[in-house]
C-alpha cells in the first residue's frame, strides 16, 4: 500500500491556483462567441447560420446570446468573416439581476447535482470538479446526495417530462434558503432539445432558477466560477446578457 | 458465410418464401415471408454466428417495413432481413425466441409505434413510462400530434413495477432516478430476500428526448448537430456514424486527409472515454489515490482535445462529406506526442493497480458474465470483448480505411470486473497505436469535399468506445430527414447489465455499474 503514497507525493500538485489567479492551460475552455463589428452585408446571413439563434443585429452591431451557443462553431469555421470569439471561462451570470444571495451561502456550501436530461458532458465536467485539478473542496465546496443537506441545486440538462417530478421533488426537499443553478446551454434555453415534445426550454421552465453558466459543456472552470458567484466570492460576468427571443 | 452462399441456403430451406437481392458494396437484402421472420432470424444469429445490430421501423405510405439488420465477419458481410404488412395490420412475429438480443428493440417499437409482437413475453411500460403517460400513445407515428397527446394525458396512477423475485420475504429497494453525487438519472429497482441482490432491473428512459423524433423534417446538417449532441461523452463515434450513413447515401468519398484525421480524432476519443472509465472504477472501489491520478489523466486528456480541436469533447468537427476545420499537422504531432505521455502514466497506473489486493479483491469474480450470455444478449464492445465475445467492427465491417492499420483487438475470457478493466487498458494502447499510424500517413489536402444530398436510405456503423454505434439515416427528395434510427451500444449492454448483478451483496453494486461503463444518455436517446 506504500506505493499508493509514494506515488500521490511523487505526483506534486496538480491543483490550478483560480480563484485567487486565473489560470492559464491550454485547452481548459472551448471558448465563447462574443459580439462586435461584422462585416454590414453578412450580418443576415451569420444569423441564419447559426442553429440555435445566438446573434442577432442591433444597428450594424453584433449581439452575441452566449447563453443559447451549442458550440457548432458554424460563425468561425468553413466562413469568410469569423465572429470574434473569446477563450474565457468566468461565465456565471445571475439571473434577474439579484447579486446578494445572502450570509448563509458565504462560507462553505453542499451542492445537489440533478440530471435532467443531460448529455453527458455537463454531468462529465461537473464531475471533473473533484479531480485533483479543479479539487472543489478546497473551495469549501461539496457534492451531497441528499437534498435534505445541500444548499444548492445544481441542474444539468433540459429537463425532460420524465425527469421533471423527480426535480421538483429534489427542490422541494431542499431546506431553505436554497439557490438553483443551471449548468450547459439546455438547461438555459433547451439547447439542441428545445423543440422536442418531451423537453422543457430550460430548468426556468420548472424551477426558479438564480445563477446561470452558459456552455455546451459548460467547462469545469466555468462552473467553479458559477459557484462562486452564487457564494458572492466572485463578480458574475461583466458581459451584458442580451437574451433573443425564444425560436417558436 | 458471405452472401451468395447465404442465398443457396435460404433458398433450399425457404422456397418461395424468401427473396434475395445483392448489389456489389450494399446490404443483402433478404424480404421475407411474416412466418419465416423469427426462425431465419435464429438461424442467423445463433448458427451463422451474425450479431444483431438492431430492428427499424419505418411506417411508409401505405405499409410497415421492418428491418432486421445483421452482420457478420468480414466477407460474411451485411444481412437485412425486411417484412412489411400493411399500416392496418399492427402484428408481427416476435424473434425474440432465437434472438435475445432484440428485446428490448421490440419493447421499444411496440411502446413508440404501436406495434405488436406476438410471442414477446412482456411489452408495455419501457420507454414511456406507464406512470407517467397512458398506453397507445404511439409519438413515432406520422400523424402524432404532441399537444393533443399532452392534453389527454392520462397516467396510470395503479402502476407498480414489474417483480421478478416471488420467494417469501422478497422486497424491492428502489434506487433513482437521483441517486448517489454525480450520477446519470436511472432508476434501478433492486430485488432481494435480505444481504444479497437477486435481481436488478433498470428502469431507463428518464432522459428521453425523443430524438429521433425530433430529428425528423429537419435539414441533414441539422440532425448532424443532434447525432454529435445526444450522447456528448462519445459525441465524436455517434457524429461520425451519422455522417457515414449520410456519405453512405450520397455515395459520396471524402477527401484522403479527412479520412485519416477522422481515424485519429475517433481514437483520441477512445483514449479519453476509456480513461474516463477506469477513474470510475477506481471511485467506486473507493483506492482514492488510484482515482486521483485516473482523474488528472483524463483531465489531461480532455485539455489535449480541447488544446488540438477547440472543443473538450470534439464538438463541431464533423461535416457531412469530411470535417468542418483542418488541423495542422504540428499540432496533430503535439497531441499524439501528449496522448503518448499519458499512455505512459496510464500504464504506470496499471501496473500498480495490478499488485493493489485490497483493488482486485473488489474487481475479481465480482459482476461476471459468461460468455454464452454474452452472446445471446448481443453485448457489444469492451464488456463483450472482456467474457470472450470478440467482435469489433473495425476489423468486421471496416470504415474510414482502419482494414490498413495495425492493431489488435484485446479480448478476456473471464468476463468479471477486472477483466473488463485490463480490456479497458489494453484498448487504450492500442488506440495510442492507431493514433500514431494516423500521424505518419497524414496526407496534404483538403479535409472537406462538398455533398451532393439525395433521396435514400443507409446504415452508418461505428465501433464507439462502448461498442458498436448504428445509425440509419433515410433522406427524402429535400434532403430532409425523414427517418433516423440510432441504435447506441449502452442499448444493447443496458439490456445485458442484469447478468452481473444477480446473487451479489449489495455494496458491489456500484461497482459492476462503474466496470459497464454505461451511458445513460446514449441509451435514453
Amino acid at each position: 500500500m506504500s506505493q499508493w503514497v509514494i506515488n500521490g507525493i511523487r505526483t506534486g500538485i496538480k491543483t490550478t491556483a483560480y480563484p485567487a489567479k486565473l489560470e492559464t492551460a491550454a485547452g481548459v475552455s472551448p471558448g465563447l462567441p462574443v459580439g462586435g463589428d461584422y462585416p454590414a452585408n453578412e450580418i443576415d446571413s451569420l444569423i441564419s447560420r447559426c442553429p440555435t439563434r445566438v446573434f442577432s443585429d442591433s444597428d450594424g452591431q453584433i449581439i452575441a446570446d452566449v447563453r443559447r451557443c451549442i458550440h457548432c462553431y458554424r460563425c468561425v469555421r468553413g466562413i469568410e468573416h469569423q465572429v470574434n470569439w473569446e477563450q474565457t471561462y468566468e461565465w456565471g451570470t445571475v439571473r434577474d439581476g439579484q447579486h446578494e444571495f445572502g450570509q448563509p451561502f458565504e462560507r462553505s456550501i453542499h451542492i445537489c447535482v440533478v440530471d435532467a436530461g443531460d448529455c453527458g458532458a455537463c454531468l462529465n465536467e461537473v464531475k471533473q470538479l473533484n479531480n485533483p485539478y479543479y479539487n472543489m473542496h478546497r473551495l469549501g465546496f461539496f457534492i451531497t446526495p441528499s437534498p435534505r443537506h445541500a444548499d444548492v441545486l445544481l441542474v444539468v440538462g433540459p429537463v425532460t417530462d420524465h425527469m421533471k417530478f423527480a426535480l421538483k421533488k429534489v427542490y422541494d426537499a431542499m431546506p431553505t434558503p436554497k439557490r438553483v443553478v443551471a449548468v450547459g446551454a439546455c438547461a438555459l434555453s433547451g439547447g439542441v432539445f428545445a423543440e422536442s415534445f418531451v423537453c422543457a426550454k430550460g430548468v426556468a421552465d420548472v424551477l426558479p432558477v438564480d445563477v446561470e453558466v452558459p456552455g455546451n459543456p459548460a467547462p469545469p472552470l466555468a462552473i467553479l466560477h458559477g459557484l462562486l458567484v452564487a457564494v458572492g466570492r466572485k463578480a458574475p460576468a461583466s458581459w451584458a446578457i442580451q437574451t433573443n427571443p425564444v425560436k417558436a | 458465410m458471405n452472401c451468395t452462399e447465404l442465398k443457396r441456403e435460404i433458398d433450399q430451406r425457404w422456397p418461395g418464401q424468401v427473396q434475395c437481392r445483392s448489389d456489389a458494396g450494399s446490404p443483402c437484402e433478404v424480404t421475407c415471408a411474416r412466418a419465416a421472420l423469427p426462425e431465419l432470424c435464429g438461424r442467423l444469429f445463433l448458427e451463422w454466428n451474425f450479431s444483431f445490430a438492431g430492428l427499424i421501423v419505418e411506417e411508409g405510405a401505405t405499409e410497415w417495413q421492418l428491418r432486421y439488420c445483421f452482420y457478420g465477419e468480414r466477407e460474411a458481410g451485411w444481412v437485412h432481413l425486411l417484412a412489411t404488412a400493411p399500416l392496418a395490420e399492427k402484428t408481427f412475429p416476435s424473434i425474440v425466441k432465437f434472438v435475445h438480443a432484440a428485446d428490448w428493440h421490440e419493447r421499444e417499437a411496440e411502446d413508440l409505434f404501436g406495434l405488436n409482437f406476438e410471442g414477446h413475453p412482456r411489452l408495455g411500460d419501457f420507454i414511456l413510462h406507464d406512470d407517467a403517460w397512458q398506453e397507445n400513445v404511439e409519438p413515432m407515428r406520422r400523424h402524432f400530434d404532441p399537444k393533443a397527446a399532452m392534453l389527454h394525458r392520462k397516467p396510470d396512477a395503479d402502476w407498480h413495477p414489474h417483480r421478478v423475485v416471488q420467494e417469501p420475504g422478497a422486497f424491492v429497494m428502489p434506487v433513482g432516478p437521483k441517486y448517489s453525487g454525480v450520477t446519470e438519472s436511472v432508476h434501478f429497482l433492486l430485488e432481494t430476500v435480505g444481504e444479497d441482490v437477486i435481481r436488478s432491473t433498470p428502469r431507463l428512459f428518464y432522459k428521453w428526448r425523443a430524438i429521433e423524433k425530433l430529428a425528423e423534417g429537419k435539414t441533414a446538417d441539422e440532425v448532424l448537430l443532434l447525432a454529435e449532441r445526444f450522447a456528448a461523452t462519445t459525441a465524436f463515434a455517434h457524429g461520425l456514424a451519422y455522417c457515414q450513413a449520410v456519405e453512405n447515401i450520397c455515395a459520396a468519398k471524402i477527401p484522403e486527409r479527412a479520412r485519416i484525421l477522422r481515424v485519429f480524432l475517433a481514437e483520441l476519443e477512445r483514449l479519453r472515454q476509456h480513461a474516463g472509465a477506469i477513474q470510475e472504477i477506481c471511485e467506486s472501489t473507493a483506492l482514492v489515490v488510484a482515482n486521483s491520478q485516473a482523474g488528472i489523466l483524463e483531465e489531461d486528456l480532455l485539455r489535449i482535445s480541447g488544446e488540438l480541436t477547440g472543443h473538450r469533447y470534439l464538438f463541431g468537427l464533423l461535416a457531412l462529406g469530411g470535417l468542418l476545420c483542418d488541423l495542422p499537422n504540428d499540432t496533430c504531432t503535439k497531441a499524439l506526442k501528449q496522448s503518448q505521455q499519458a499512455l505512459k502514466q496510464l500504464n504506470e497506473l496499471e501496473k500498480h493497480l495490478r499488485v493493489s489486493s485490497s483493488f482486485l479483491d473488489r474487481l475479481e469474480e465480482v459482476g461476471i458474465v459468461a460468455l454464452r450470455d454474452a452472446t445471446v444478449y448481443g453485448l457489444l464492445g469492451p464488456i463483450a470483448r472482456a467474457s470472450g465475445l470478440v467482435r469489433d467492427l473495425r476489423r468486421a465491417q471496416p470504415y474510414l480505411g482502419y482494414e490498413n492499420f495495425q492493431f489488435d483487438v484485446p479480448s478476456e475470457q473471464e468476463g468479471d470486473g477486472y477483466a473488463r478493466l485490463r480490456i479497458l487498458f489494453a484498448e487504450a494502447r492500442q488506440s495510442v497505436r492507431i493514433m500514431e499510424q494516423a500521424v505518419a500517413a497524414l496526407p496534404s489536402g483538403s479535409v472537406r469535399e462538398p455533398i451532393q444530398l439525395r433521396a435514400g436510405a443507409a446504415l452508418g456503423w461505428v465501433e464507439a468506445p462502448r461498442g458498436g454505434a448504428f445509425h440509419w439515416v433515410r433522406l427524402d427528395e429535400n434532403g430532409k430527414v425523414a427517418r433516423y434510427r440510432i441504435v447506441p451500444p449502452s442499448f444493447a449492454n443496458w439490456h445485458g447489465f442484469h447478468l452481473s448483478v444477480e446473487k451479489f451483496a449489495f455494496q458491489d453494486f456500484p461497482i459492476m455499474l462503474s466496470t459497464f461503463d454505461l451511458s445513460v444518455a446514449e441509451n435514453d436517446r
